[in-house]
């Protein structure tokens, strides 16, 4: 008999295996981590209308494309949503719903069921009503829990999607009750990655080694209590870890994300990087868009990379990290993502680190995504790592040379 | 909780995992399992047994289909059945029908 089954080449064969719809940037929510860009509100150009996303999602299916994700902003701001859902069910692929849970009433679940719907991403952000509602910059709390109990009520599979930072770390325990309460079949515990609004509020948001170390012990104990009955995942910030993430197993290799506005990107943050075009689909089809872009061929293979990741071993594995970590903190995407040991610009990560936790450090408030915030942050110039106020020039300034 | 420890039996029925959806995919040219944030390719006996998890084959109907399917050597294609079974129900691909 032959052997178990094996994982898709990480490489794709070429193929983009992911497709990520960022329907929309609209958002009920104002979460100061969010990976939409920070100048999201000065260059609001129309969004993709129901056919177009549908011509996307046919040319996806042509290109080998397996999974779907259906993200924002809030996708069920579109009312097309089951539409494309149901869409893209029929053409065969893995539909996943990325959601804050906010407009997901019962009527629309039962039409995304019927759509043929397959799974739920919901974002929870604290067992804590008073500081969900803080965080979010809305009453959500309730709502989110009863969301939750409806999807599982309507029979969907669910992963939910606790973002992590300072605020909500110590929570773990009791977010962990309340997802074995709810019955969560996925529980990821995703420590946020620096980048857009996150970046802008790193210095309050980032947590201490320590605290990671006892978040991810009470997941270790959860996991011994729980069996297979919730598979729960860690994802620690690469600001802790010494070598750098597989960022999207490698710049174009299997995920291809298209913004609102048609634009196609490598991964969700990559328009910050400066001097890279991203035409949309409404200039260029999807083939051409993943096959000959020179934005995808950019960093695709070894010949872009640094003698610091060309030389390594471990450039196969991690692929030199992440361009858009590159970027933001060396003011170069082709260097070494600063998150790895072996990178000349690793003492920016730890910089960072100190920064965040230095002892008398005055605070800030958390600067929330809205349109206000958007436009002062984009005006400035600095759309990724400067901010309103003093405290993020200043950082600017140490970190941010290309600008 | 421990009976669903215990090996697969012949008399047994195993169905999918509801999470997963499993189909034959052209562009792969093979058996593939989507689940949230995954894709397994599966080949072509793995292909073959989950397909037979269906609820209503038992071990043994399956054991026999793979026999005719694969003949030449009956005690490998069963033991084969009854160690993927147990491999996929550990991976939470399949689950044993009440």
């Amino acid at each position: 008999m032959p052997k178990d089954g094996s994982v898709v080449r990480l490489d794709g064969q070429g193929k983009p295996l992911w497709l990520v719809l960022e329907l929309t940037y609209r958002c009920p929510l104002k979460c100061p981590w969010c990976s939409n860009p920070v100048d999201y509100a000065r260059d609001a150009r129309a969004e993709l209308s129901t056919s177009e996303w549908k011509r996307v999602l046919r040319e996806g299916r042509e290109l080998g494309a397996l999974q779907l994700g259906f993200t924002g902003g809030e996708p069920l701001l579109r009312d097309d949503l089951e539409e494309l859902v149901a869409d893209a069910s029929a053409l065969g692929y893995y539909t996943n719903l990325i959601t804050s849970g906010v407009g997901l009433s019962e009527d629309r679940l039962r039409a995304l069921k019927a759509a043929g719907l397959n799974q739920i991403q919901l974002s929870l952000q604290s067992s804590d009503r008073e500081l969900t509602d803080t965080l979010v910059g809305a009453r959500a709390f309730d709502l989110k829990v009863k969301v939750a109990h409806l999807i599982k009520a309507h029979g969907f599979p669910m992963v939910l999607n606790v973002p992590v930072f300072r605020q909500n770390i110590g929570q773990v325990a009791d977010i962990l009750a309340l997802a074995e309460q709810i019955g969560v079949d996925y529980l990821e515990f995703a420590n946020i990655q620096y980048y857009n609004w996150a970046m802008v509020n790193r210095d309050e948001l980032l947590p201490t080694r320590e605290q990671i170390a006892a978040a991810e012990r009470e997941v270790q104990a959860a996991r011994e209590r729980l069996g297979d009955r919730m598979t729960i995942y860690f994802v620690i910030p690469d600001y802790y870890e010494g070598r750098p993430k597989a960022c999207m197993n490698g710049w174009g290799s299997i995920h291809l994300t298209i913004a609102p506005d048609g634009a196609a990107m490598p991964c969700q943050e990559a328009r910050i990087i400066e001097g890279l075009e991203f035409p949309t689909v409404r200039e260029r089809s999807l083939a051409w868009l993943w096959n000959e872009s020179p934005t995808f061929e950019k960093f695709r293979g070894d010949a872009w990379m640094s003698p610091t990741c060309r030389s390594c071993d471990e450039k196969e594995r991690d692929f030199g990290g992440c361009r858009c970590q590159a970027f933001l903190l060396t003011g170069d995407a082709r260097n070494t993502d600063p998150a790895c040991s072996r990178s000349p610009h690793h003492h920016l990560v730890g910089a960072a680190v100190a920064r965040a936790h230095a002892p008398g450090r005055k605070l800030h408030p958390l600067v929330m995504r809205n349109e206000r915030n958007s436009r002062a942050l984009s005006s400035r110039g600095c759309p990724s790592a400067a901010g309103p106020g003093a405290h993020v020039a200043a950082h600017a300034g140490a970190e941010s040379g290309h600008v | 909780m421990n009976d669903t420890l215990a090996p697969p039996a012949a008399d047994e029925r195993y169905v999918l995992n509801p999470m997963y959806l499993f189909r034959w995919e052209p562009t792969q040219e093979a058996h593939v399992l989507l689940y949230p944030e995954g894709i397994v390719k599966l080949n072509q006996t793995a292909g073959d047994i989950i397909e037979r998890c269906d609820g209503r084959r038992t071990v043994a109907d399956m054991v026999g289909e793979l026999q005719q399917r694969y003949p030449g050597d009956d005690e490998r294609v069963a033991e084969g059945v009854y160690r993927f079974l147990e491999v996929f129900r550990a991976k939470g691909w399949i689950r044993r029908q009440a």
